[in-house]
């Protein structure tokens, strides 16, 4: 006899699983030909335009270019890690949509299908453990190159993103303290019934999305590669597809903090002032997928918008940044807000 | 700049050493600020021409390939005189005449004519001296320059790639290869 496994649901999630992946895939993959087109708009351009109408097979061409260009292992390197590196930053950068909720319940043959791969109840801590793997990816590439510059790149990304991750991780713990909860989904419920997080958390969503960008190695804290400064950063070594691996994971990682803050802080696949309840469950679901997705690509959107607009920083000024401003503001931030959350518990009224 | 002189340009810019206010401290107004400046850059008029789609408006004097004229019944124009390849400063030019055959009156306009034409369009300095050499109107410069192309030998432009299409046969075409160019009066 089987186990009592629940073979449908296995199904199910195999299937949701591909479905993100591939999304995720498609998406960072037009991300670059927007990155390419804002970027163009933004100068008095006209971006690519060549390869398809408006351009649109561009991100195919720049793919296939990648595929056919020379597979080059240093002689030096340490073969094993020269690979794991890239591989790494893409799986970490892959991992992290598996606790997204990415819209309703959807009611499909007799079954409720939640479009949410795990609703792990540490969804929170899941996302940041994966991402701080993120610069392993960076770290193991810059050193097994055996090359001072991919080295030094290496160095100069790590430090910066785990300076980072301690205002974001603050930023955080003041917004958990306020919706009291771990689970993405959770949050999103509630930011459906009530009010989306940004407006109780103002300041850490300020500080969540400077650490994002400094996370994301996006300008202006894009020092890892900082192409014209540094040789070419931690990717120094790499040619064809691995060095399309990193800058992939790159554009995946950005996909994937746009999808975090707009759940966190804008309420996910929340429609602002509409009660999902009171329509077709399945339409719902699918109008909440498309607004998520509005969200994110407003996100994506300032992430392009910043990196053509704000310089880059100079490395003091980045840890200044960090370390002197970030921190203590967060750390008020979570202060503050525990104060008032311990109020209201005890029923103070303001 | 010293304090009695005078500034002679309206330039001058005084430089403002006031301490940052706290808000400005802050930057991120500033930044504001700047993210405005190059949103409002996506409106902006591009000025990038999308090149063979579309092509600039040359002016009426613009000197471009050469062509080889016919007259309005369709006849060619040029003699091989020589002349053209005499004037040629780059000596780019090289023809060989032939005599007209009774027959071939709806061919060519005189009784002599060129059997070969070349112009070698990496040694033409697109001068127009030939052009005001010319004493048929045989040959002129168009409004188009010379492609790009992967072998040198394919510069060298014969008779086929040098004649205008033929005025009744295909008159768009010879309108097109006519284009709005005026020619220049020969200086004397």
């Amino acid at each position: 006899m089987l186990l009592a496994i629940d073979w449908f649901l296995i199904v199910e999630k195999l299937v949701l699983i591909v479905i993100v992946v591939m999304a995720s895939l498609l998406i960072a993959m037009y991300a670059t030909y927007g990155e390419r087109k804002i970027a163009a708009v933004l100068q008095d351009r006209r971006g690519p335009n060549r390869a398809g109408p408006f351009g649109i097979l561009q991100p195919v061409a720049d793919g296939l270019k990648l595929f056919f260009k020379e597979e080059i292992i240093p002689n030096f390197s340490s073969k094993f890690l020269f690979i794991l590196g890239p591989s790494l930053a893409m799986l970490t950068a892959i991992m992290t949509g598996a606790v997204v909720p990415w819209g309703h319940t959807i009611h499909f043959f007799d079954r409720d299908i939640s479009l949410q791969i795990a609703d792990v109840n540490v969804g929170m801590l899941y996302v940041f453990a994966v991402v701080s793997m993120g610069v392993y990816g960076i770290m193991i590439g810059g050193w097994a190159s055996n090359n001072k510059y991919s080295l030094m790149g290496g160095l100069r990304a790590a430090s910066q993103i785990i300076s980072y991750e301690l205002p974001m991780g603050i930023s955080l713990i003041a917004l958990l303290m306020v919706t009291g909860t771990l689970s993405l989904k959770e949050m999103v419920v509630q930011q459906q019934t009530g009010y989306w997080n940004i407006i109780y958390q103002p300041l850490g969503f300020l500080i969540f999305l400077i650490c994002a960008f400094a996370e994301c190695n996006r300008t202006p804290f894009d020092l890892a590669e900082a192409e014209n400064e540094l040789i070419g950063g931690y990717h120094t070594e790499y040619s064809s597809m691995k060095l399309g691996f990193y800058l992939f994971s790159e554009y995946i990682n950005m996909f994937v903090s746009s999808v975090i803050m707009a759940t966190l802080f804008f309420g996910g696949y929340d429609i602002p002032f509409i009660n999902e309840a009171d329509y077709n469950q399945n339409w719902m679901a699918l109008f909440g997928i498309m607004m998520l997705m509005t969200k994110v690509v407003c996100f994506i959107f300032l992430f392009m918008w910043v990196r053509w607009t704000i310089p880059r920083f100079r490395y003091d000024q980045l840890m200044n940044l960090g370390w002197r401003i970030l921190i203590p503001l967060a750390l008020v931030n979570m202060l503050v807000t525990g104060g008032l959350v311990l109020l209201k518990q005890n029923h103070w009224h303001f | 700049m010293g304090v009695n002189m005078q500034a002679l340009t309206s330039r001058l810019k005084q430089v403002d050493r006031r301490k940052m206010s706290f808000i400005e401290r802050l930057y991120l107004v500033a930044i504001f600020k700047g993210m405005m400046i190059t949103f409002m850059h996506m409106f902006k008029k591009k000025p990038t021409i999308n090149y063979p789609e579309k092509t600039r408006p040359f002016s009426p004097v613009f000197r471009g390939l050469h062509i080889l004229n016919r007259d309005e019944e369709g006849r060619e124009n040029c003699t091989a005189c020589g002349l053209c390849a005499v004037a040629c400063p780059a000596e780019a030019i090289t023809m060989e005449a032939a005599e007209r055959q009774t027959g071939e009156e709806n061919l060519y306009r005189e009784e002599k004519y060129a059997a070969k034409y070349e112009i070698n369009m990496l040694r033409c300095i697109f001068c127009g001296l030939c052009e005001e050499a010319c004493p048929k109107d045989a040959i002129y410069l168009s409004e188009t320059f010379a492609p790009a192309d992967y072998q040198r030998k394919q510069f060298i432009y014969n008779k086929g790639e040098l004649l205008i299409p033929h005025p009744k046969e295909d008159p768009e075409a010879y309108k097109k290869a006519l284009g709005n160019r005026v020619k220049r009066e020969s200086i004397n």
